[in-house]
């Protein structure tokens, strides 16, 4: 089976140790996971895990099940890219001294949907949110200038999908399978 | 670390309910119907145990010896009483030491919750005396885990465990609770817990899908039901026979499906994987349908995945949305409790008869009696051994196995009658399990005999618990089958290791003399001409009592399927 990119957006409740749980499942099947970001949601008292893997579709649909099985996980959904929409932010640290120099590093930022977020005396620090490959290019241009640092997020994703949060979980909380109820036909 | 607001209570009525989280455990285990702990003290769970003695005519602690003893026993007290079973250990060494029980139960899904005393809350992370992170070790073996650090979460956290402990597909729970917290003084209440909104323990059938199964198995030629322990755990014995009957349709039992259904139904075909009977799994490759309810596609019972039950469609019933498609691709899936989704089906599925696919299962099952019945001479062998204990018992004992030879055996001879008769490790395959499991059984019934079955070597694996089984007075009956070698790796080694035995020849203590200094009664049965009356005198006996049996020291167990064979591929010799 064709391995490829999925995003994996898990809903728990906002628990200590919830992370650890998350992760030793991908460990345990010797699975690497490309980027992990977790914050909390729109909701209060819950967080969304945003989980980036390159895996067959077979796979990421039983880690999926396992994780929806954790008792404080609301609810864990895949994604395939044309499902999502998503985006990562990357930091680049340049010396100023490059800026000051007349070169065009100005226009470079501004023609790469980049912005200037501080000025130092010694450092600029520039800013640019987007796909891996369009902060990969930034990369590339800035870094014949002398990039001091460079950082970049995990990835950060909202599905498609018209489903809302509160009324997936209203929806939860009214479930009727908290009990057994046996039917008499 | 009491809080002195909480003291200066005017409310006589709240005052009443102020409480240490130590004793408010234990009114939460009263709450919840707990009568039994079985556990193991220590400096962390100290103030839990001060309580206890206090509160000794309501809940009966047993001192075993050995805190994997006191899980394993928390799980056969659950698996014959379908209750919670519960057990209590104190930090680190203690807490390290019931790991094992914990992994046990995980994944033979039994219902335990393990409570373990903790370092003060002050000194968690700084590598205190007897700290470990239990909540961090035991989270992939545990369905839900929950550390304590305040006496008000005690409530909460225990209500909690036990509506998950033994919800949808059971499992165990451990919480954690600190010194501190088990000081600390609060206001108890208690109200237990009866839905979490992320945790959605009964999957709603889908009645599109049972219309589905229904559909195939009224068009089908040769249906089969593959039996798991969710039959048991949902109390499914009645829907899944009256099924079968309407249907016609043979049904077989994976280790832990056995005694769902009574060995002697006419439907019942047998015991499926590794050392299952010859004509299930032979036939689990002609099935044109196959119908699994409440197990899980384990590599003992499917062999190799590749060549298993491929030309069949595949039904299958569980509990557990992360089961389907697992381990074998499904058809139809019924995601449901086995008894709601078998009702549903009774009602869709038309009656039926299958005589000449029935008659296969005869056919082969003639083949197995005679390759590997005939005539026995030479030592004891353990399958004449366990066919006297089931025809003596009328098949009506609670059997509880330990892990090797005597296990498969047991499992192929035993006639079992009613579901709950049977506890073995599954999953985990854990050595030690049996005696400490049977005390479990025995606290967790009254009516019926307890039988422990055992090999030499892992009756020395939890040997200690005679201890327990001698000072609490428990009436447990244990059947060692002797044959001085750990048996099942040796048949290994014969078969796949050119001979080469590696460490499996035990010598053995003179288990006669162990068993008499814990002043219980011992026996040996040597020969084929005494093994009747010394069976009689075993199982007449009044209170805990050892069965020693010399049998065959080098017999292997057929049938058998190869690691990584297909089930076609089983072997009578
Ligand atoms: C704790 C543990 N260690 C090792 C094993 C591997 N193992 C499986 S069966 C077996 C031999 C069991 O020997 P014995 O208890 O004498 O029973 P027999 O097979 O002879 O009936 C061993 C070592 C195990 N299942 N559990």
């Amino acid at each position: 089976m064709m391995e490829k990119q999925f995003t994996l957006s898990v809903l728990t409740e906002d628990r200590a140790g919830l992370i650890n749980h998350v992760t030793i499942i991908f460990a345990r099947r010797k699975m690497n996971v490309e980027s992990l970001n977790v914050s909390t949601s729109e909701v209060k008292g819950m967080s969304r895990f945003t989980i980036v893997i390159t895996t067959t579709r077979e796979k990421i649909d039983k880690v999926c099940g396992q994780i929806r099985k954790l008792v404080d996980v609301l609810g864990a959904f895949v994604y395939e890219e044309d499902e999502i929409f998503y985006q990562e932010i990357a930091l680049y640290k340049v010396p100023t001294k490059v800026f000051l120099n007349g070169q065009n590093i100005e226009s470079l930022v501004r023609n790469n949907g980049a912005r200037i977020l501080v000025v130092e005396e010694d450092h600029i620090i520039i800013e640019k949110t987007g796909h891996k490959q369009d902060t990969h290019d930034l990369y590339k241009k800035l870094a014949p200038f002398g990039l001091l640092e460079f950082i970049r997020s995990g990835r950060v994703a909202i599905s498609k999908s018209k489903r809302r949060t509160e009324a997936y979980i209203k929806e939860l909380e009214e479930s009727e399978s908290n009990s057994l109820s046996i039917k008499d036909y | 670390m009491n809080s002195p607001a909480l003291f200066i209570q005017e409310n006589k009525e709240v005052q009443t309910n102020l409480l240490s989280g130590a004793e408010a455990v234990l009114k939460c285990l009263l709450e919840e119907g707990v009568e039994t702990i079985f556990g193991y003290p220590g400096g962390a769970i100290m103030p839990i145990y001060d309580q206890l003695f206090q509160y000794q005519d309501r809940l009966k602690h047993i001192l075993v010896r050995h805190e994997q003893g006191a899980a394993h026993a928390a799980q056969g007290f659950a698996r014959v009483s379908g209750k919670t079973g519960v057990c209590f250990a104190t930090s680190g060494p203690g807490a390290t030491n019931l790991i094992t029980g914990i992994a046990d139960a995980m994944i033979d899904s039994t219902p335990i919750v393990c409570i373990t005393g903790q370092v003060y809350s002050p000194l968690l992370g700084t590598d205190a005396f007897q700290e470990t992170d239990v909540v961090g070790i035991s989270m992939p073996v545990t369905k839900w885990n929950y550390q304590v650090t305040r006496a008000e979460e005690i409530p909460f956290a225990l209500a909690r465990a036990f509506y998950i402990a033994n919800t949808g597909r059971p499992g165990p729970v451990l919480i954690d609770i600190t010194k501190d917290a088990q000081f600390e003084s609060f206001h108890f209440s208690y109200e237990k817990c009866v839905r979490i909104r992320s945790y959605q323990p009964y999957p709603q059938l889908d009645e599109s899908k049972s219309d589905e199964a229904a559909d195939l198995i009224n068009n089908s030629k040769k249906p089969f039901f593959l039996v798991g322990q969710g039959v048991i755990l949902s109390q499914a014995k009645k829907e899944l026979i009256e099924l079968a009957e309407k249907a016609d349709i043979p049904m077989a039992a994976t280790l832990l499906g056995l005694s769902a259904v009574p060995t002697d139904h006419p439907l019942y075909v047998g015991y499926l994987g590794m050392h299952g009977n010859y004509a299930p799994n032979l036939l689990t490759n002609e099935c044109d349908v196959l119908i699994a309810v409440g197990m899980r596609f384990d590599d003992r019972v499917t062999g190799d995945l590749e060549r298993y039950a491929k030309q069949a469609k595949v039904i299958h019933i569980d509990i557990d949305p992360s089961e389907i498609d697992k381990n074998v691709k499904t058809d139809v899936a019924l995601v449901s409790d086995a008894k709601v989704a078998l009702k549903s089906l009774i009602r869709k599925v038309n009656r039926n008869e299958h005589t000449s696919w029935l008659s296969e299962f005869q056919k082969l099952k003639a083949i197995e009696n005679e390759t590997l019945g005939g005539s026995i001479d030479g030592r004891l062998k353990m399958g004449e051994v366990i066919r006297e204990l089931s025809a003596q018992t009328n098949g009506e004992a609670i059997i509880v196995t330990d892990v090797g030879q005597h296990q498969m055996v047991t499992s192929q001879h035993y006639q079992f009658k009613n579901p709950r008769q049977h506890v073995t490790s599954g999953g985990l395959g854990t050595m030690g399990f049996a005696l400490p499991a049977s005390i479990g059984a025995r606290m967790g019934q009254e009516e019926k005999e307890v039988i422990a079955i055992i090999g030499d070597g892992g009756f020395q694996m939890t040997i200690q618990e005679l201890g327990t089984i001698s000072q609490c007075g428990i009436h447990v009956k244990i059947l060692v089958l002797n044959n001085h070698f750990l048996g099942m790796v040796r048949q290994w080694q014969e078969l796949f290791f050119d001979g080469r035995y590696a460490s499996t020849e035990m010598v053995n203590p003179d288990f006669q003399l162990i068993i008499k200094g814990y002043g219980i009664k011992s026996m040996k049965v040597t020969s084929r001409e005494e093994l009747n009356s010394k069976m009689k005198e075993f199982l007449n006996h009044k209170g805990s009592i050892m069965l020693e049996a010399e049998v065959e020291k080098e017999e292997n167990v057929f049938p058998m399927v190869p690691a990584g064979a297909s089930v076609s591929e089983i072997r009578l010799k």
